[in-house]
């Protein structure tokens, strides 16, 4: 019970905090309009068939990687310059429970993104946006968010550990983006990129919104997606508690 | 048993330079300190920048692992039982830092509050109060960004007490702070003490742990120099009498001239706003007084002064000894 109600009170806290942050809200909103843009041109001029509305959600997909990606690691970064992160680290509660409500406000975060790519789509693209199976997508919305959140918390353990792990952010955004088929269908990529795909919670989180969005069948995805949350919660569990003994020997908390 | 004990702690960083062609470079921050705080007793470790105070206790609320040596607050070790010293500590570091800037004061408290395990029922009043103790009532509701440096530290403080923590560790807390702000924290402190809190504070204003300590150490380069009540320190190592010349433009090498002189145990230099104030502590037994101003090279000199030695005197001569 006071687990749920720390990570309750401490994604409350995050989410409040990243929405106060002008510049992360603009970026969350502004780089995905721009990259849904570009999918809705592209998808009508190759005259492709399928609806908008998948590559809407693709494309909104893309924005909640980002927010994730950049949320969770910058977020550990940001607190090490500001010096909050050695008053968060030597707190009485295991590490995971201190990241795992800022991993899961990020891709929370996220979502501004998803509802700025709809409600762009069906401004300017007239993508339509009829829900096959409201209910199936309500569930795997929030699925979706805790999956990536949770892939975040991994992210965030190496930069518990290392300053400089900026590097590592921009390395993974556009090909995470590419092999978890947010950008193009996985049918068109090389067969070697399936199994990475099928290990990325965002593959089955973006097929359970398009299922649920199409009329399909969502819940083996969900499913998937849970599942994915829960190994990458025991091997972000680990990577923390060994990140965080190594930051202890070498003495990388704080940025002096 | 002492509430905090150090027994020949070390910390060794490791720091590189170049890009390609990477040279490593050992420096001991902290060299074999060792000392023991008994319940309810306010201790200041005493020490110029670098000395080593803040890895110290940093080492000691397990913010990092010693090289070598061990540690235990309240009889957990520091390294092993990390989680059982954290539930028991609070501490606070100096300057505006470590505040989450786009929350209010309340918020941060809360969040801090929840962290702590503070029962949801007593978070609300237990808040109230820290925010009456250090004065931030009625500006809780405010963005941090918006406070004072002197503000943010009192806000700190209030996070440091959240959970009630028998023992509280102190870095540089008035640090940056205006003359009022630091007196008042000053007084905060002294009521935690009253309050019975084991408390460590590290400063290196001499007059702050001679007005709030109950012992002293001095730390210099990573080793304690001496231990003991302020009294003792002023004793044992400020013996002796201490010139004071006023300097209208030091000329150089002058510090160097005036240590060479026989029966001279440290000198420094305080600059002021037109002139130095150049101190010379010397065995009781001599009077060099001409022969200061003899090393001098002719320099405009103001007010000319002896007296006995502070507890400023007695820092001055265990670090310039080293």
């Amino acid at each position: 019970m006071r687990t749920l109600r720390l990570i309750w009170v401490g994604w409350k806290f995050h989410v409040k905090s990243l929405t106060l942050s002008g510049f992360f809200i603009v970026t969350s909103v502004i780089q995905p309009i721009i990259f849904a843009s570009l999918a809705y041109l592209l998808f009508r001029i190759g005259a492709r068939e399928g609806t908008l509305l998948y590559v809407a959600l693709g494309a909104g997909m893309m924005g909640i990687w980002s927010s994730t990606l950049f949320g969770s690691g910058g977020a550990i970064q940001w607190q090490r310059w500001q010096g909050t992160l050695e008053y968060c680290i030597a707190v009485p509660p295991p590490l995971l429970l201190v990241i795992v409500p800022l991993t899961l406000a990020t891709a929370t975060i996220g979502l501004y993104s998803l509802t700025a790519t709809l409600v762009w789509g069906r401004l300017f693209f007239d993508v339509p946006l009829d829900v096959a199976h409201p209910v199936a997508f309500v569930v795997a919305l929030p699925v979706t968010v805790v999956g990536l959140g949770l892939l975040g918390l991994i992210l965030a353990s190496t930069f518990v550990l290392y300053r400089n792990a900026n590097a590592l952010s921009n390395l993974l955004e556009y090909p995470v983006w590419l092999v978890t088929g947010l950008l193009v269908s996985l049918s068109l990529l090389p067969g070697w990129v399936g199994p990475i795909s099928w290990a990325l919670a965002p593959t089955w989180g973006v097929n359970a919104l398009r299922e649920a969005a199409i009329a399909g069948n969502p819940w083996p995805e969900i499913g998937m997606c849970l599942a994915l949350g829960a190994v990458y919660l025991v091997i972000g569990h680990f990577a923390l508690q060994h990140f965080e003994r190594l930051a202890r020997e070498q003495a990388t908390l704080s940025l002096t | 048993m002492a509430v905090v004990e150090a027994h020949d702690l070390h910390r060794t960083y490791r720091t590189s330079t170049g890009t390609l062609r990477r040279k490593w470079k050992d420096v001991e921050a902290v060299r074999g300190v060792s000392f023991a705080i008994e319940q309810g007793e306010l201790f200041g470790l005493l020490g110029p920048n670098g000395a080593g105070k803040t890895t110290t206790i940093k080492m000691l609320i397990t913010l990092l692992i010693p090289t070598k040596g061990t540690a235990r607050v309240l009889g957990y070790d520091v390294v092993k039982d990390a989680r059982e010293v954290r539930k028991r500590i609070g501490y606070v570091f100096g300057g505006e830092r470590g505040v989450y800037e786009r929350l209010s004061g309340y918020d941060n408290l809360r969040y801090f509050a929840e962290l702590y395990g503070v029962p949801p029922r007593e978070i609300r009043p237990r808040i109230d109060a820290l925010l009456e103790l250090v004065g931030l009532k009625g500006r809780e509701q405010e963005r941090a960004e918006g406070y004072s440096r002197g503000m943010k530290q009192r806000l700190h403080i209030a996070r440091g007490l959240l959970h009630d923590p028998p023992v509280v560790f102190l870095d540089e807390p008035t640090i940056g702070l205006d003359p009022v702000g630091a007196r008042e924290l000053r007084a905060t402190i002294a009521s935690l003490a009253d309050a019975g809190k084991t408390i460590l504070l590290t400063t290196h204003y001499m007059f702050e742990a001679d007005a709030l300590c109950d012992r002293i150490a001095v730390i210099n380069r990573g080793q304690i120099v001496a231990q003991g009540t302020p009294a003792d320190l002023k004793r044992d190592v400020a013996q002796g009498t201490v010139v004071e010349v006023e300097v209208f433009g030091i000329p150089e090498g002058t510090v160097e001239r005036v240590r060479s002189l026989s029966g001279v145990q440290s000198v420094s230099v305080e600059e002021r706003e037109q002139a130095q104030l150049l101190l010379v502590q010397t065995r009781a037994d001599v009077e060099l007084t001409q022969a200061i101003l003899g090393q001098l090279d002719g320099a405009n000199v103001g007010r000319i002064s002896r007296r006995e030695p502070s507890l400023e005197d007695a820092y001055v001569t265990l670090v310039a000894e080293e």
